[in-house]
C-alpha cells in the first residue's frame, strides 16, 4: 500500500437535495476518502448527513452505530466547549450525522473529510471516520468528529449525502487510497 | 491520477519564519510539519494566512488536546481556552510550549480548504504532536475558519516569542482547480 490517492469522481451540488455516489465503491481499494469543500445549505442551521446502500442506491437504509464529539467556540468568545453530543450520534439507525448546525449565510459553510474502510467486505461491518470544520448559523466554529460502523456484512456499494432539510451547494470528491 | 501533489518544501535552519505565498490552483491544501524545533524553550508554534499579502486575518477557532507525562503522573483530554481565538487577528497556536532540547520537537499536519474562494470563509483543521518542554506528550487539535470572503494568498509559521527554529514544512495540493 502506497497511500497514493486516486480521484474516482467528483460531484458538484448546486441546489441539490442529495448527492449520491453509486459507482466506484468496490473492492478496488481498502480505503476510500470523501473530501467536502464549501458545503452550504439552503436552509439555515442544517446537519449534513451520510447514508449507506447495499443495493446500489435503490435504498439508503443501512443501520449504523456512531459516536460524535465536538470542540466549539463562539465568535464573541463567550462560549467554548469540548463535548460528546448524544443528540448527534445514532444507535442502529440512519442517516449518520457529520457536520452540525451549518449556516445558510452567503459566506457560511463546512468542509472536511470522511474515510470509509473496506466497503466491499462481506464478512465484517464497515468502519468510517469523519472530521469537519463548520461555520455555524449562530457564528460558532465547530470541529466535528464522528465515527462508527455500518452494521451489515453485506457490501456497501453506494453512499448518499443530504442535509437534514433542504438543498445544498458544494463539492464532494471521492478518492481511493492505494 | 490526482494524488496529493508536492508543491513546496521549506527546510528551516535557524529561521524566524517560513512562508508559502501561492495558495492557488487547488481546492485543498495540506501542510506537513516535520521535526520543528525552536531555539528558545517553551515556544508556541503558530500560523496565520494573509489577504492581499497582509497578515492579521480575522479568525475564530477551537483548540483541544490530550496529554500524558513521561512519568505517568498526569493525563487528560481537555479544551484549551488559552489557545483558541474569537474574531482575532492574532496568529493561531498549533503547538504550544514546544521544548528546545536537542531531541524535542513537534510534527503534524494542517488542512486548508479552498483558500482562493471569494464567496465563503476559509476552513482549516490540524493535528500536531509535540514533545513538550516538561517532557509531556501532547496531541493538539486546532481548527477554525478565517472569517473573510477575500482570497487567502499566503501562509506563514513562526513562534510566538520570535524564536528561530529548525524543521521542515511541506505544502501539498489536492483537486486542481
Amino acid at each position: 500500500m502506497s497511500g497514493k490517492l486516486t480521484l474516482i469522481s467528483s460531484a458538484t451540488a448546486s441546489g441539490s437535495a442529495s448527492v449520491s455516489f453509486t459507482s466506484g465503491l468496490d473492492s478496488t481499494y481498502d480505503e476510500y476518502i470523501f473530501y467536502f469543500v464549501d458545503i452550504n445549505p439552503a436552509t439555515n442551521n442544517q446537519t449534513f448527513r451520510v447514508a449507506f446502500s447495499t443495493d446500489s442506491g435503490s435504498s439508503y437504509t443501512t443501520n449504523c452505530t456512531t459516536t460524535f464529539f465536538e470542540a466549539g467556540h463562539r465568535e464573541d468568545g463567550g462560549w467554548s466547549s469540548l463535548q460528546y453530543l448524544t443528540s448527534e450520534d445514532v444507535a442502529q439507525s440512519y442517516p449518520v450525522k457529520l457536520h452540525r448546525e451549518i449556516g445558510s449565510g452567503a459566506d457560511e459553510s463546512s468542509a472536511g473529510e470522511f474515510h470509509l474502510y473496506s466497503p466491499s467486505s462481506t464478512s465484517r461491518v464497515k468502519h468510517f471516520l469523519s472530521r469537519a470544520q463548520v461555520y455555524s448559523d449562530a457564528q460558532y466554529s465547530y470541529d466535528d468528529f464522528s465515527a462508527g460502523y455500518t452494521n451489515t456484512t453485506s457490501a456497501v456499494n453506494a453512499v448518499q449525502f443530504t442535509m437534514a432539510s433542504g438543498n445544498f451547494d458544494g463539492n464532494i470528491h471521492l478518492f481511493g487510497v492505494g | 491520477m490526482s494524488d496529493w501533489k508536492l508543491l513546496n518544501t521549506s527546510t528551516a535552519s535557524g529561521a524566524s519564519s517560513v512562508e508559502f505565498t501561492d495558495l492557488t490552483g487547488y481546492k485543498i491544501f495540506k501542510f506537513v510539519f516535520i521535526d520543528v524545533n525552536p531555539a528558545t524553550d517553551n515556544s508556541n508554534f503558530q500560523f496565520d494566512c494573509s489577504v492581499s499579502s497582509s497578515y492579521g486575518t480575522t479568525k475564530t477557532t477551537t483548540f483541544f488536546n490530550a496529554y500524558q507525562t513521561e512519568g505517568d503522573t498526569g493525563a487528560a483530554l481537555s479544551y484549551d481556552t488559552g489557545a483558541d481565538l474569537a474574531q482575532s487577528t492574532s496568529y493561531q497556536p498549533l503547538a504550544p510550549n514546544v521544548g528546545n532540547g536537542a531531541d524535542e520537537s513537534c510534527a503534524g499536519e494542517l488542512y486548508l480548504f479552498n483558500p482562493a474562494s471569494t464567496t465563503y470563509v476559509k476552513h482549516f483543521y490540524a493535528r500536531l504532536h509535540s514533545y513538550e518542554k516538561s517532557n509531556i506528550a501532547f496531541d493538539y487539535f486546532p481548527a477554525g475558519y478565517f472569517n473573510t470572503t477575500s482570497a487567502l494568498d499566503g501562509i506563514k509559521w513562526n513562534f510566538h516569542n520570535s524564536s528561530v527554529f529548525d524543521g521542515t514544512i511541506k505544502q501539498y495540493g489536492l483537486v486542481a482547480t
